[in-house]
């Protein structure tokens, strides 16, 4: 026998697990990671892990993590686009599953992306 | 509980399952564990997505790509690309039968299919997986059961249910809360809900599909019902012939014993209440409710006249409160939504909306659920995509057995109960069979009553009797031995049996003839004085023969399984109507349209 706040509990912890089968797609943050032949080359799969594995400590809802093909920028790989709600996307390349957690905590929680990731600073430099 | 990265839903509805989604599922979770991708995708086995036309269906998400006719060597691909590398396999893409477009970057809401639907009783059919009480929970299941029996007086839930204006959608369009009120008045010491599962139409599937794909909604609206009558146990007659349903219904209920939502105490408020499944054993009749009643009760499946009526003498001579699967369907989006929700869907008598199952000459077979209201037009053209190699539209038949056909003058029919009334037919179940030039009206009423007379139980003469001598009629008819006085006779039976059969199965038997002599009556006379097919149908009153458009190539005469067919090479063939078995073999294999039917 499950109590109300039983269930309650079981509908919140289902829906994180199939929110992304709902189609608000104006309401989702999304993650695209590169995973080409060159990214998961580079190492797109681990980092990939890392993000669901984020998303998942924190009980992230409207959160998706997707894969895309290559986009022709294959020495910039492992790259990963964020693209919050309303907001532009942000590239991040180079990415190693360690800097998952900021990326995560700064830019999908807080709203600031991780300036020093993205494709703007790598290229300056 | 584990976070997956993507699902993949695979359609495991009775369509798609016998075009093989269960080796589907078999082999993606098989690739999946060859590709290490166990861990980030899941495959969910749901129930009907509606377009069964197009099984098995496999939607990805979260991009919702929407893949059709996916056969078990396509899901490596599927795999490899899409899963692994994020490749959509642009191929396999359904591709919307209206625009001709694919939906690779569109949402599935978009889809011309999907466009013009409403879904309330198909809510979950397709989204969630019907064997994982989490994932209704996860849609507001089982909180209308709660906001029920925690904050709402028995009075007050059918009080909601009568203002909501949901009306019986088994066919007969009673209202709901009515019958909800009546039994609640009833004073007995055990009274019943019971849910008639026995869906026999041809052509209608929807009660199915809701089992299928959403058992516990039909549970949580029971136990509503049970509550809101003061009944503390519920049987759901269903066939034994929707082994999917029944077993899902199953694991659904146990499932709910299991959280407590079924048996003692539920959610501590005191109310006692549990469910108990009884197949019904193939007869049509049985879907009348008094029959069914009988049969649950372990006896021969025979209906009584009425009154007394279920709400005050039903199962097991209690107080008994019946409805259909599709009706239950609503109920627990009513109590949630509240009555002026449902409301504002439809039609002035008919309110909310109505799943329709499309078959016969239409592009997209399938269920859909549209507001009252829709025009055939609409669901026919629009959602169905229309008729199929370029042919014209005839009729539809609405209703099953007890239903009628609608020309095509009819089409911009807004429909609803009172309407098809009106219009010659009734709502029945809400199947919806097309046909198209290439179909006989009479051999099409012949059909339906050949139907009735084998499910007739026989206990009253003017059904057991009657249609029998209406059937002979007719194959006489089709058969080209149709004498004049044949259609006042037919006239004269169906409304003899329409006004003294016993129960509702004989009194509505006669529609499928009345309705095709309303306004097909011109096919009728041409069977019987000119003893002619106009649609070139009842074989008995056609004849292939070879126009000058033939060259002479032989292909015909080879073909011909009784010889019949006789020329020299490079020379029109002939036809010898005394050999000719009609099996239109010659036809198949002319390429030069050179046979015909007269």
């Amino acid at each position: 026998m499950k109590s109300l706040a039983e269930l309650e509990a079981i509908r919140k912890s289902t829906l994180e697990r199939i929110n992304l089968r709902k189609e608000e797609k104006g309401e989702v943050t999304r993650v695209v990671i590169g995973m080409a032949t060159c990214g998961i080359a580079a190492g797109a799969r681990p980092v990939m892990l890392a993000f669901m594995d984020e998303i998942q400590k924190r009980h992230l809802e409207h959160v998706t993590v997707s894969q895309t093909g290559c986009i022709g920028m294959c020495r910039l790989e492992p790259m990963v686009d964020v693209i919050l709600p309303g907001k532009d996307k942000v590239t991040y390349v180079h990415v190693k599953p360690e800097m998952v957690s900021r990326i995560v905590a700064e830019h999908i929680v807080n709203g600031r992306p991780v300036d020093e990731y993205t494709i703007g600073a790598a290229e300056n430099a | 509980m584990d976070i997956y990265r993507s699902h993949v839903l695979v359609c495991g509805g009775t369509g798609c399952s016998s075009s093989g989604s269960a080796t589907l599922i078999e082999r993606f979770n098989e690739k999946l564990a060859e590709n290490n991708l166990e861990k980030e995708v899941k495959v969910i086995r749901t129930g009907c997505f509606g377009l069964c036309e197009a099984g098995p269906v496999v939607i990805v998400y979260p991009d919702g790509t929407f893949y059709s006719r996916v056969k078990p060597e396509n899901v490596d691909e599927i795999v490899t690309e899409h899963l692994l590398k994020g490749r959509k396999v642009e191929h396999l893409v359904y591709t919307d039968h209206a625009t001709r477009e694919q939906n690779a970057e569109k949402a599935l809401e978009d889809i011309t299919f999907y466009k013009h639907q409403h879904r309330i009783a198909l809510r979950n059919c397709g989204v969630i997986d019907p064997e994982n009480i989490d994932e209704y929970l996860a849609m507001d299941g089982y909180r209308a059961l709660e906001k029920a029996l925690t904050s709402m007086t028995r009075e007050q839930v059918i009080d909601e249910i009568l203002k909501s204006g949901l009306r019986g959608r088994g066919g007969g369009g009673f209202p709901t809360g009515l019958k909800w009120k009546f039994t609640y008045n009833s004073q007995s010491d055990q009274k019943y809900v019971a849910c008639n599962a026995d869906e026999g139409d041809p052509g209608a599937f929807m009660d199915r599909s809701i089992l299928e794909g959403d058992p516990h909604a039909i549970i949580e609206a029971m136990a509503i019902a049970g509550y809101a009558i003061g009944a503390s146990e519920g049987y759901i007659y269903v066939r034994a012939e929707y082994p999917i349903a029944v077993k899902r219904l199953t694991v659904a209920i146990n499932q709910a014993r299991e959280y407590g939502l079924l048996g003692k105490d539920i959610f501590g408020t005191g109310f006692n209440f549990d469910l108990f499944i009884r197949l019904g054993a193939g007869a049509f009749v049985c879907g009348e409710e008094t029959a069914l009643m009988h049969s649950i009760e372990g006896k021969r499946g025979e209906p009584t006249t009425r009154p007394p009526f279920p709400a005050v003498k039903g199962l097991f001579a209690k107080p008994t409160m019946l409805n259909n699967v599709e009706t239950y369907a609503n109920v627990a989006q009513i109590i949630l939504h509240g009555a002026d929700w449902y409301a504002s869907m439809g039609t002035e008598k008919s309110k909310g909306t109505k799943v329709f199952a499309l078959g016969g000459k239409i592009n997209n077979t399938g269920l859909v659920e549209v507001p009252m209201g829709t025009t055939l037009r609409t669901i026919i053209y629009d959602i169905g995509g229309g008729i199929p190699n370029g042919k014209k539209f005839k009729a539809v038949q609405t209703g099953g057995p007890s239903g009628g056909c609608l020309p095509e003058s009819l089409l911009d029919t807004p429909v609803d109960y009172d309407n098809l009334i009106a219009a010659g037919s009734m709502m029945g179940s809400g199947g919806m069979i097309v046909m198209d030039e290439d179909n006989c009206m009479v051999d099409i009423a012949r059909f339906y009553l050949d139907f009735i007379c084998d499910e007739s139980c026989g206990k009253c003469t003017p059904c057991r009797i009657g249609t029998k001598r209406m059937l002979e009629i007719l194959n006489r008819i089709v058969n080209g031995k149709g004498k004049e006085g044949d259609i006042e006779k037919l006239e004269e039976l169906a409304q003899t049996i329409k006004s003294t059969a016993l129960c509702g199965l004989g009194q509505t038997a006669p529609n499928p003839v009345i309705s095709t002599l309303r306004f097909f009556r011109d096919e009728y006379e041409a069977h019987i004085r000119d003893k002619k097919c106009p649609a070139h149908h009842c074989q008995a009153l056609l004849q292939y023969v070879i126009t000058d458009k033939c060259r002479g190539c032989t292909a015909c005469a080879r073909v011909c399984p009784a010889q019949a067919i006789s020329g020299e090479v490079k020379k029109q063939h002939h036809i010898d109507p005394d050999k000719c078995l009609k099996c239109g073999a010659c036809m198949e294999k002319c390429r030069f349209g050179a046979i015909v039917k007269i």
